[in-house]
């Protein structure tokens, strides 16, 4: 974290070219999270910001290392616990990848359904929070939050269905699956997806037709296709700026390679694009999901024998980096196996660690208030950047 | 570019092999790290970022590993270095990825690595005050809290 700022005051003139630092979180309602910035000012204008975080961090990398490969996936999903059904697939995934454990097509079905559904619930929690971040200017302030949070509660009940557990799941396991779905479950499922895609429509006309709403987002916080490069910014906000990025096409995995979608993408780059892109995602994801409880196969969940204890399961000596498609952007585990029962070290790249570091390269120049719809159009959840 | 076009480069202009393992995994002396990440970006058009981090191999020191893509090419070039053991000095790439700066700030503030011309080398997770550095493997994970001052 950085330094304590010694405590600046400065008094603004009229002419307003005198600097102010103003402190914004760690409590911040808009940060969603523990996050401090610390601005300074030109008036109403961003000139600097210092993003200080790691108010979350629990050295995941450590405790990843001292757990294993049995124990670690359910903590796992404690590093986005906004959407714990991917942050696990990435962990799991990458150490099937390096144990080269096959994972039965089944199981790789039900990873991708839930997967999507995560993706979907996701994204309503973003678009509700970031439309209640905007507040007043989008008519009724909490109207779009609580019609987003009425629909991320169908999918968490489908979850709580499949696996007991609303917001972590402990769904995936090394070799495939650990629940597989109820009686009766898809049906529940499609009758969800069918609802939310409704919604969709909804809220596009409640915002896309609301000239605050255009005013507060497009041309603001725009990413260029360099600077998105050079960051290293991922999903939603990579494909906002004109670049047909995404895990799911460029290395499929858990059989994505069978589904049809398409990926998104707006070059304009500002907070209005990223908006865009995320709601066609909701409506690929529902496609996704339709076709994998279409095309899912019969057969085992799982490939992993019984084990009567958690240092059983052993990766053999080697290493890798594997990386799926988060709702936030590329999540990837990089693994290395001395080929005992717990990773010798274990690296996580969280998407929303490397979408926070734009910030400082793209605030300045904005006003205050715009700082605000900035950050929300990223969509970071601490749990993963300070992981 | 392929990635048999790279690794020929790579092997022309460096004189190592690339390894490939999904992508390319370059290992370099550390004097050069800088001069290869010019050329991964420049020539084989790796502008994309992924991420950097570092290995602690006990007595044989550490190791840096950085990820960089092409998007249009998708080639991935791993590279790696070596430290000596006991070294913690490590050139930055700050100056040529903007996103290596918070990922060598975390390098350094988990493992002690000190990147030299990073702009703004601090703790980015741990407080400032933290004493040690914990993903080395010589620090136990029941390392008693500073008190509190």
């Amino acid at each position: 974290m950085a330094a304590t700022q010694t405590q600046q005051v400065v008094e603004v003139g009229y002419g307003g070219n005198e600097r102010l630092m103003m402190n914004m979180g760690p409590q911040h309602p808009s940060s969603h999270g523990v996050f401090r910035m610390i601005l300074t000012l030109e008036g109403e204008t961003v000139v600097a910001v210092d993003a200080v975080i790691g108010y979350l961090h629990r050295c995941h990398e450590k405790l990843g290392e001292s757990l294993t490969y049995v124990q670690y996936p359910s903590i796992a999903s404690k590093t986005d616990y906004v959407a714990a059904m991917t942050a696990e697939l990435a962990y799991v995934a990458a150490v099937e990848k390096i144990a080269k454990i096959d994972v039965p097509r089944r199981a790789q079905y039900l990873r991708v359904i839930v997967a999507e559904l995560q993706r979907i619930a996701s994204h309503c929690l973003w678009l509700g929070t970031w439309c209640l971040d905007m507040g007043g200017a989008l008519g009724g302030g909490a109207t779009v939050f609580l019609y987003c949070i009425r629909e991320r509660e169908m999918v968490l009940d489908r979850f709580e269905e499949l696996t007991g557990a609303r917001l972590l799941y402990g769904f995936h396991q090394t070799g495939g699956t650990r629940y597989d779905m109820p009686a009766g479950w898809d049906k529940k499922v499609r009758e969800t997806v069918d609802f939310i895609e409704k919604r969709l429509d909804e809220y596009e006309a409640m915002l896309e037709d609301n000239t605050f709403f255009r005013v507060r987002t497009q041309g603001v916080g725009v990413i260029s296709r360099e600077v998105a490069e050079a960051v290293g910014v991922s999903g939603p906000l990579i494909r906002g700026s004109g670049v047909a990025y995404d895990v799911r096409r460029a290395e499929p995995y858990s059989s994505y390679g069978d589904f049809d979608f398409v990926v998104p993408v707006e070059t304009a780059g500002d907070c209005y694009a990223r908006y865009r892109v995320r709601m066609v995602e909701f409506r690929q994801s529902i496609r996704i999901v339709r076709q994998a409880l279409d095309g899912l196969p019969e057969g085992p969940i799982s490939s992993r024998p019984a084990v009567k204890s958690v240092a059983q399961v052993r990766v053999p000596k080697g290493e890798g980096y594997t990386r799926i498609e988060g709702a936030r952007g590329e999540i990837g585990c990089y693994i290395v196996s001395d080929g005992g029962p717990k990773p010798y070290r274990l690296k996580w790249r969280g998407a929303s660690f490397s979408n926070l570091a734009v910030l400082p390269h793209i605030v300045p120049g904005h006003k205050v208030a715009d700082v605000v719809a900035i950050m929300g159009s990223v969509d970071p959840v601490f749990g993963e950047v300070d992981r | 570019m392929t990635a048999a076009d790279a690794r020929a480069r790579i092997q022309e202009r460096f004189g190592v092999d690339a390894v490939a393992d999904g992508g390319l995994a370059v290992t370099l002396p550390r004097d050069r790290w800088p001069e290869f990440a010019r050329f991964a970006h420049d020539e084989l058009g790796c502008r994309y970022f992924n991420w950097l981090s570092a290995v602690d191999w006990k007595d044989q020191g550490f190791e840096v590993l950085c990820r960089v893509e092409n998007l249009d090419t998708s080639l991935v070039v791993t590279m790696r270095t070596r430290l000596a053991a006991g070294e913690t000095r490590c050139p930055s790439l700050t100056p040529l990825y903007r996103g290596a700066n918070w990922m060598e700030r975390e390098c350094y503030d988990m493992f002690g690595i000190v990147f030299e011309g990073h702009p703004d080398l601090r703790r980015i997770l741990l407080s400032d005050d933290w004493e040690g550095y914990p993903l080395r493997k010589d620090y136990a994970v029941d390392t008693p809290l500073a008190p509190y001052r």
